[in-house]
């Protein structure tokens, strides 16, 4: 079942008090999926994503990431995923050499695998001349680069994206979509929060989400042609609405 | 009395060796629209601070109704709206006194201008025993319009207000927006989302500090050279990739399920386009030649401007 | 004035609604006070003494019975000579040596004065001070009896200088010091902090680009904190009266007025930080190592100021809380008039209209 599914999510619930913020959630992610996980603000996503990097339990219900049960084996999970979002991402006041190594320490690579690795990662982005740059002295769209590639710098099984291009221009936004289609490629599973809904359209599979319950799940082509609209953005406000 | 409800000459802003702002003019019209677009950093931010009369421009002047942001900053701080970047509220005080609140502070209250916010404010009424601090994003948002709006300004200056907003929300937000413009207040507003470009009367699109191009955004589509082709394949991925290596190729963007592909020559023979995908092993291709959008032109600008950067720093 | 007179409701608003605000300003001034008193008071019981007598005569024995008598003090040893002071302290249990020097009675009776030595554990310095200051008091409160029926008056001279305290007590020392700090605390931190709180999460722009007036934000800042700080000072009052018998022995109207100056002067300090600070964490520092510590540490609350070096001495001469701590002591403990302390309310008044000068130059109509 691990084989296929690298997330599978049975009869999620999450109650805070009387509030529901995720009310019966059923799906699986495939590996090597880029799977976008969208809905408005305050629909439940940021409770969702946190249970599944095992930072908080559900109230019930299965869930199991990389193989791994969300209840009893957290530390595993933590291990084998990697997460970055818009808000935090990198220490603004480490350089990026000093950035990288510290994730790269945290996950337990050694020396010389951080040193090969960080040196390839440099070279693709074209960031050599700035390993010693203090990160709040970079742009935002290379930031967000950046964040993307040490999240998934020890080759995690899932790396979860919380609204990872938020302000960041086009041109860079398509530089950052490539970054995550190659990490798809190198079999890593892509689970991915956005506003842009064009970005939506960039998913192999997509959820929508509205007051806790996932209303529509698919590939963009299927959902639209259900819904017989043009583009996901018609989509979406014909399911929220 | 001038035609113009903002008026813009030469302003420039720098921190540090960062022109946030370098010498922009612009003038706007009364009950005008007007929409700066771009991303993060591009100097939405601080042009805006410095027409509400926040911050002092470093070079160069404008004027508000007529009244100059340096020197009669207090005539404009009557008149003016202005919803900051992150929706600024008192997350511990309720909606209605939030509401309360910025009308008292403007000297008026909530009955004299009802009429004006009763549209934005109808949505969020049902909830005005809330805390601020308990609505979501689309709540916060037509809350802090609301406050905006309180004492009948004469323009009005949001900074992304529909950032970190649900696309629900901000289809909502911009139907209102099109509203108020029918009580004569001019609007300012800034945002990175290019497909909200098209709601604006005019448009600048803005970036390090410049405005590429300021125009009505059908102009600014219509005054695109190239002809742009969507492609579309089985294999995405692939094919954009494909697409990049191929010779003629002047650029290929992911848009939504397809690709934009420009081509380096004027006649394009779409044929032999196929034809060497097909090569590539691509199946079920589909060609076809689209009108571009604003997100094209936007992206056609910036690299011309860093194309024209390259060259200075080659030079 | 309905523009302020909102402000200032919505001001009650925040406060209020926030648990930890409310426990800052109510919860810790009274716990402090309690604890501060209960520490401080329960200290010095049976605090271990070495006694080396050259004399033992009468006089010596006497003073000795009425240091051992008092509660504070018990003889834990009689040593023989001044050799053996150093081992004494290093068995670690004794904290003070009293030295009676030789013929101790007769010298008294043919010059009228006789030299004791006290000698305090200095390691731990402010208790050190302390036990000192207290054996004083019962040295002087035993000359005092003496004198009362002697003919011609007699003299002790101890080596030590030390701090007048009559009664031997301590909350004396502490209630007009902790005030001091709380009012410190309250006013100027939290002000600094609520305007600092405006700027972070981005209100302050929005009041900025409106009609109101500099004058008007601070006014309306400041005013809650005004109005809190103030029945928090008669909370103090009334626990330093009610719990540890703390008398206010002179006018309560003039007390009150020079509290109500000294909070004033730590809400103009706490508009000072907030001008300069933007974010609260920022405010928080400023106020803690500007305003908390020099108060704490340089008021003489703690440590006296007599005891510091020359420079530390002019340093704690800037800091306001000396100033009022004087005030407090001489209205509270002496009941003297406003007579006695016009030059320091002079002094707190003058730093105030200083402080308010300087931040409605600093305070900006802009965003930098």
């Amino acid at each position: 079942m691990y084989e296929n599914n690298i997330i599978s999510v049975k009869n999620l619930t999450k109650k805070f008090g009387d509030f529901t913020a995720n009310d019966n959630l059923n799906f699986d992610v495939k590996k090597g999926e880029i799977f976008g996980f969208l809905g408005a603000n305050g629909a439940g996503k940021t409770t969702a994503i946190k249970i599944f990097c095992g930072l908080s339990y559900p109230t019930s219900g299965e869930v199991k990431i990389a193989g791994y049960d969300i209840y009893k084996e957290t530390e595993e999970i933590k291990r084998n995923i990697g997460y970055m979002s818009q808000r935090f991402s990198l220490y603004e006041d480490l350089t990026v050499k000093e950035n990288i190594r510290f994730y790269a320490r945290i996950y337990g690579l050694s020396k010389i695998e951080i040193k090969e690795k960080t040196d390839e990662l440099l070279e693709k982005l074209n960031f050599t001349h700035a390993l010693n740059k203090r990160i709040k002295d970079i742009p935002l769209g290379w930031k967000q680069k950046l964040a993307f590639s040490t999240a998934v710098f020890h080759n995690p099984e899932i790396v979860f994206l919380d609204e990872p291009t938020g302000g960041v221009d086009p041109i860079t936004r398509r530089q950052f979509w490539d970054l995550i289609y190659e990490a798809s490629e190198n079999g890593i599973t892509v689970f991915v929060t956005t506003h842009y809904m064009d970005e939506a359209e960039y998913c192999d599979r997509v959820s929508i989400m509205d007051a806790g319950k996932i209303e529509a799940i698919g590939k963009p082509e299927e959902l639209m042609k259900h819904y017989d609209a043009k583009t996901m953005d018609a989509v979406f406000l014909k399911i929220a609405r | 009395m001038s035609k113009h409800s903002i008026i813009i000459s030469n302003i420039s802003k720098s921190y540090g060796n960062i022109k946030a702002v370098d010498d922009i003019s612009l003038n706007v019209k009364k009950g005008e629209l007007f929409g700066l677009i771009g991303s993060d950093g591009a100097g939405k931010t601080t042009l805006l601070r410095i027409l509400t009369t926040l911050l002092l421009s470093d070079s160069g002047n404008a004027q508000i109704e007529n009244f100059d942001v340096k020197n009669n900053y207090k005539n404009i701080r009557q008149i003016v709206g202005y919803m900051p970047g992150r929706f600024s509220l008192y997350e511990d005080l309720s909606v209605e006194e939030n509401l309360n609140f910025f009308a008292s502070i403007f000297n008026t209250t909530v009955a004299q201008n009802y009429d004006l916010i009763k549209d934005v404010y109808s949505y969020i009424e049902p909830f005005k025993k809330r805390r601020a601090g308990q609505l979501s994003g689309g709540m916060k948002q037509k809350l802090a319009l609301s406050c905006a709006l309180i004492h009948k300004p004469k323009v009005l200056f949001l900074d992304e207000p529909t950032t970190g907003v649900d696309a629900v929300s901000r289809k909502e937000f911009w139907g209102m927006l099109k509203n108020l413009q029918k009580k004569d207040i001019t609007i300012m507003v800034s945002t990175p989302y290019m497909d909200e470009a098209g709601l604006c009367d005019r448009i600048s699109l803005m970036q390090n500090g410049k405005f590429m191009e300021t125009d009505t955004p059908e102009n600014i589509i219509n005054k695109f050279q190239k002809q742009i082709y969507s492609i579309k394949s089985k294999n995405k991925q692939k094919l954009i990739k494909d697409l990049r290596k191929y010779k003629q190729t002047y650029s290929a963007n992911i848009f939504g399920q397809a690709i934009h592909y420009i081509d380096k020559r004027n006649n394009i023979k779409i044929d032999e386009l196929k034809n060497h995908l097909k090569s590539e092993n691509h199946i079920d291709i589909e060609i076809k030649a689209v009108k571009p959008n604003i997100e094209d032109c936007f992206i056609e600008l910036m690299k011309k401007e860093q194309s024209a950067v390259t060259n200075q720093l080659k030079n | 004035m309905k523009q302020l007179f909102s402000f200032i409701k919505k001001e009650f608003y925040h406060i209020l609604r926030d648990k930890r605000t409310m426990i800052i300003l109510f919860g810790i001034p009274i716990i402090q006070i309690l604890l501060f008193g209960y520490v401080i008071t329960n200290e010095l019981k049976n605090v271990k003494i070495a006694v080396l007598d050259l004399s033992k005569d009468n006089i010596t024995s006497e003073i000795i019975n009425k240091i051992t008598s008092s509660g504070f003090f018990t003889l834990d040893k009689n040593i023989q000579s001044e050799k053996e002071i150093p081992q004494a302290f290093k068995q670690g249990k004794i904290r003070e040596v009293i030295v009676f020097e030789n013929d101790f009675a007769k010298k008294l009776q043919k010059e009228n004065s006789a030299d004791i030595q006290l000698i305090a554990d200095a390691s731990d310095a402010n208790s050190a001070n302390m036990i000192v200051n207290y054996t004083m008091g019962i040295i002087t409160s035993y000359i005092y009896d003496i004198n009362k029926t002697a003919h011609i008056p007699i003299r002790i001279n101890t080596q030590e200088r030390m701090i007048y305290n009559e009664e031997l007590r301590d909350v004396y020392m502490f209630i007009p010091g902790t005030m001091a700090m709380i009012l410190m605390l309250i006013s100027a931190m939290m002000t600094s902090i609520a305007v600092a709180r405006e700027k972070e999460i981005g209100t302050m722009e929005v009041l900025l680009v409106s009609p109101l007036k500099p004058i008007q934000i601070l006014l309306g800042k400041v005013t809650p904190y005004l109005v809190l700080s103030f029945f928090i000072s008669v909370i103090i009052i009334a626990i330093g009266n009610l719990v540890f018998k703390m008398p206010v022995l002179g006018s309560l109207t003039l007390l009150l007025a020079e509290t109500m100056l000294f909070i004033f002067l730590a809400l103009s300090l706490g508009i000072l930080i907030s001008t300069i600070a933007k974010t609260q964490q920022s405010a928080m520092m400023l106020s803690l190592f500007a305003l908390l510590l020099p108060t704490i540490l340089l008021s003489g609350f703690i440590f006296p100021i007599e005891n510091m070096p020359k420079a530390l001495q002019w340093f704690a001469a800037l800091m306001p809380p000396k100033y009022f701590i004087i005030i407090l002591k001489n209205i509270m403990i002496k009941g003297t008039g406003f007579a006695y302390v016009w030059k320091e309310t002079l002094i707190l008044a003058g730093m105030t209209v200083l402080f308010i000068g300087v931040s409605a130059k600093k305070f900006k109509i802009r965003l930098e």
